[in-house]
């Protein structure tokens, strides 16, 4: 095969022309044109495959990568480059047009000048494992960010933020060992006090405070430096690596003198605030290559805040602790019944906690230790207060459980993301997932008791008889295997013949046993049903009869299902409408529920498909199944939802739902449907009903079909 | 088709002391059991020393041990016993459960969730005041000899709400609980089974603390004791640590590729 030709000038800006909308906003692109046709065949591909993406999103964002793009590109910055423009598109998305503007005016961050030819280590890239390892240390679970601005590594004590792109050093390799130490270093300063020493008001004792904190963070670092070379020596000889390359691992005398004494294995934030002093007279020294920045003012902020919660949330574990012991022998309630006991092995090493009530130890619940963990890095032990229980009306629930604010309010006032969960959605045009995209919620149906299941089962008394015995017959049936070589029972008949043959001087089978087979049913299945507005009228009479024909037939069955409902309108709003979770059982409530599913807004379908697919990947189960149910192909408004967009998201949902290890089948009742659902459901399977009031026989044969 | 011959496993004490340090007097409560004629049930996660210590106690108590792994397809029958054909005449070949509670031995079930239903029949008139097996091919009650004893085991860790232990069966056990050893002991441990130096078995102890911190996110359980024994013995063997780390705990505790390489990045920075 020839390898691919470099474009000239003229198609590419024939190209650029037409994506940028050049007769509408009147761009000039003969110098990018220029430029993108200057590169490599492979690197012109890269520019313009971005600049259609950016520019499919907004035009300006396209022309602005075009701008820029061509002079930052060489062969080893193309993930740099990628993580730029889609940190642009992220920005779009979430702040609007001026903050990705803002973002892709300022590519230096990227790919710093100069450092064009350096193997970056990119966040997208390291975060996954990075994130893995800081769990892997001890102490208060640490989220991994990127900084969205130049700030540089930091943290505030509960979210460690990393530059996009690292690319001090030429070779990736160096620049992930970089990205590792500053976790580490990071995660050092919450778990050995530098956060809690009040470092920013010792500085502010000095003329010049911020010459203050730059000392303090010199000094600090050392501290820290050597704390973790003695307890993790492999990160500790990667830090003095890195500083030799750097050129940075030489120091004047007086501070070689207070790197020494905080070099001490006992050496606290305190003795490093005690060399302040006489550190503030000099120059500090040039800042090792894992400098870290200091945000007094973050840690102070997340830290209010912290505190005052987990305050509140153990006394209220605590609470539950004491409510679940039998009742003290004396009946006044005595809130100071409770002691903690700790004990640590080395000066460095987290306490072990016992768990004393009236003097007796009681196990200490799972969800306790982490918080006693974070109550003690920040007070450097639990104050005695911590340990009152709560009393009736003292804490407020919303202090302990921060993120529930009711969900179905959400549209009644001001709108917020309280209680929700994020979803992605995959955006075709720009090959990539919007982050956080979708705003779901589930949702309680009330249940409607209007005597509806009467109703569907007098109407249908032979279809109902139908599905519940042709269920039964795939239930689990023992059968049994005649004439094994082995088995847990002696086949009688096969013994007889073989004593015959014995006798009459024949061969003899050896296969003389029974052998008992149990095919077990292992199956968990989901039944996802459209309850867009569309499925007004009959659709939606036919949905909710399927559903509690089916959930009639399945009782006999035994497997285990759930039955959820999904509407939407807009990214802001995607509501799952909870019908029949898994650990519930099928009574008067879920009867009730199916009897009041009725349409709502739009067909948007990610969403739905991603979230029962977390569903389902919670239940334990050999053969999961997501069943469907829809009237037609997914649509919202008023974005664009609608037309490929849609449908290429939720063909991607149903990809991953089938890389999760769910299958899905999709179940429609839309006449045109065969023309997308080939494409929508490549990965999936489908199946078409012509006929509505079919859908019960259907979908009863699907499901036995999948699941024999 | 008249003799009908029983072929039965032999049964013996072992002979030698296996290695196990009591954390927790696990092992003067056993013994009140073992006295009182009480079954047990061990919690606890995979390769935390539940197996030794059941062989440690039978040694202690000179009972001979029947140990049973199971499985999902493990029957009543491959408990108690099931009918051969030798040479034209059925023989009854007793079950390991069966051959136990006649030759008073301690008989293990390890991971009893996994095995079938039908199992637990067997399991409850022994566990309770009764001792007795129904062996109902055979229509016989065997009744336990006087140094039976039942002991079970179970991980609520991975073990998923369906394959609970129900109440019926759990309340008929002592219970002990069992977790990882304290770093010192682990150390000591690791030390003995492999022959390593101090500083090898402390960094092995720390880095398999490390990664339990990560069960719950990421992964479904840390390395045990069991597989840091492993990657001892391997080091021991001369095999460079990293590498011995990897092959011995890191693909056994995980099969995804950011993971592998997280716990590898974890054990560099201890070692």
């Amino acid at each position: 095969m020839l390898p691919p030709r470099a474009l000239p000038a003229a198609e590419v800006q024939a190209r650029l022309d037409d994506w940028l909308q050049v007769e509408f906003t009147h761009f000039a692109l003969h110098e990018e044109a220029a430029q993108i046709a200057a590169l490599s065949a492979e690197d012109q591909e890269f520019v313009l495959g971005w600049v259609r993406r950016s520019a499919a999103v907004n035009v300006q964002l396209g022309h602005l990568f075009a701008t820029q793009a061509p002079r930052r590109l060489t062969p080893a910055t193309r993930r740099p480059v990628e993580a730029w423009v889609l940190q642009a598109l992220d920005q779009f998305d979430r702040h609007g047009l001026k903050a990705a503007v803002q973002t892709l005016r300022h590519p230096d961050r990227f790919v710093a000048p100069g450092r064009e030819h350096a193997g970056a280590a990119v966040f997208a890239d390291f975060s996954g494992v990075l994130q893995h390892f800081v769990a892997g240390l001890s102490g208060r679970p640490l989220r991994l960010e990127q900084a969205v601005d130049d700030a540089g590594a930091y943290t505030d004590s509960e979210t460690i933020h990393l530059p996009t792109v690292v690319s001090r050093f030429d070779s990736a390799a160096d620049n992930f060992q970089l990205a590792k130490v500053w976790v580490t270093l990071l995660w050092a300063q919450t778990r050995f006090g530098s956060l809690t020493c009040d470092a920013a008001g010792a500085c502010e004792r000095f003329s010049d405070p911020a010459h203050a904190l730059q000392c303090f963070a010199a000094l600090e670092t050392m501290r820290l430096e050597a704390l973790i070379a003695r307890d993790l020596p492999g990160i500790g000889r990667e830090m003095s690596r890195l500083r030799t390359l750097a050129g940075t691992d030489r120091l004047e005398p007086a501070w070689q003198d207070w790197r020494e004494r905080l070099a001490a294995p006992g050496a606290q934030a305190r003795d490093t605030l005690a060399c302040l002093d006489a550190a503030y007279a000099t120059k500090p020294p040039p800042p090792p290559p894992f400098h870290c920045a200091w945000r007094p003012e973050a840690v102070a902020a997340v830290m209010a805040a912290r505190t005052a919660r987990e305050k509140a949330l153990l006394r209220a574990k605590l609470a539950q602790v004491l409510e679940r012991l039998p009742p003290p022998a004396t009946r006044e309630a005595d809130p100071s019944r409770i002691a903690l006991n700790s004990a640590t092995d080395a000066p460095n090493e987290l306490p072990r906690h016992e768990l004393l009530v009236d003097g007796i130890a009681v196990p200490l619940p799972d969800d306790v230790a982490p918080l006693l963990t974070s109550i003690q890095l920040d007070f450097g032990g639990i104050p005695p207060e911590y340990l009152e229980a709560a009393g009736p009306g003292d804490y407020a629930p919303a202090v302990s459980n921060p993120p529930e604010r009711d969900p179905d309010s959400v549209w009644s006032g001001v709108y917020h993301e309280n209680g929700a969960t994020l979803y992605p959605e995959w955006d075709y045009r720009r090959q990539s997932f919007r982050k956080n995209w979708c705003v779901m919620r589930e949702i309680n149906l009330p249940p409607l008791h209007d005597g509806f299941r009467e109703q569907v089962l007098q109407r249908y008394p032979g279809l109902s008889r139908e599905l519940r015995r042709s269920f039964e017959a795939l239930r689990d049936c023992n059968r049994v295997e005649r004439r094994q070589v082995e088995g847990d029972e002696l086949d009688i008949d096969a013994l007889v013949e073989a004593h015959c043959d014995l006798q009459a001087g024949r061969d003899v089978s050896d296969r003389l046993f029974t052998q008992r087979h149990r095919a077990e049913r292992d199956i968990a299945v989901l039944f996802l049903v459209d309850m867009s507005g569309s499925t007004k009228g009959w659709i939606n009479d036919v949905e909710r009869e399927t559903l509690l024909l089916l959930s009639e037939a399945l009782e006999t069955l035994g497997d285990r299902y759930a039955i959820y409902g999904f509407s939407g309108m807009t990214r802001k709003k995607c509501e799952l409408f909870r019908i029949k979770r898994f650990d519930e059982g099928y009574g008067a409530d879920v009867q009730g529920r199916i009897a009041a599913i009725r349409p709502r807004d739009y067909t948007r379908m990610g969403f739905a498909v991603r979230h029962a697919t977390h569903l389902l990947g919670q239940v334990d189960a050999r053969r999961r199944l997501l069943i469907v149910i829809s009237d037609g192909k997914p649509d919202d408004y008023p974005d664009r939802y609608r037309g490929p967009y849609g449908i290429e998201d939720t063909r991607r949902a149903l990809q991953q739902a089938v890389h999760a290890g769910v299958r899905p089948f999709c179940i429609t009742v839309d006449k045109e449907a065969r023309d997308y659902l080939p494409q929508l459901y490549g990965s999936a399977h489908f199946t078409v009903v012509d006929d509505v009031a079919r859908l019960p026989y259907k979908v009863g044969e699907v499901y036995r079909r999948l699941t024999h | 088709m008249n003799a009908l011959d029983i072929i039965s496993p032999q049964l013996a004490p072992l002979a030698e002391e296996p290695f196990y340090r009591p954390v927790n007097q696990e092992d003067g409560l056993f013994e009140a059991a073992f006295e009182r004629r009480l079954p047990v049930l061990l919690k606890g996660p995979t390769g935390c020393g539940k197996t030794r210590f059941v062989e440690y106690m039978a040694w202690k108590l000179q009972r001979p041990l029947v140990t049973v792994a199971c499985h999902e397809d493990l029957t009543a029958s491959d408990l108690v016993g099931r009918y051969l054909i030798v040479g034209g005449q059925t023989v009854w070949m007793e079950g390991p459960l069966s051959a136990a509670v006649r030759n008073g031995a301690i008989c293990y079930l390890d991971e009893v969730v996994e095995a079938r239903k039908d199992t637990m029949v067997l399991i409850h008139p022994l566990a309770d005041s009764r001792r007795v097996l129904p062996v109902e091919k055979r229509g016989e009650w065997v009744h336990a000899a006087a140094g039976f004893m039942l002991v079970i085991s179970y991980n609520p860790g991975y073990q998923s709400v369906l394959k609970e232990l129900k109440q019926s069966t759990r309340q008929r056990f002592i219970a002990l609980d069992f977790d990882y050893p304290p770093p010192d002991l682990e150390a000591e441990i690791v030390m003995h089974e492999t022959g390593v130096a101090r500083d090898v078995a402390d960094k092995l102890v720390k880095f398999a603390g490390m990664t339990r911190n990560l069960r719950g996110s990421g992964l479904d359980e840390g390395a045990s004791t069991r597989l840091l024994v492993h990657a001892g013995n391997l080091i021991a063997a001369g095999i460079d640590p990293a590498q011995a780390c990897r092959a011995a705990i890191a693909q056994a505790v995980t099969d995804d590729a950011q993971m592998l390489r997280a716990v590898h990045e974890l054990f560099c920075s201890v070692f």
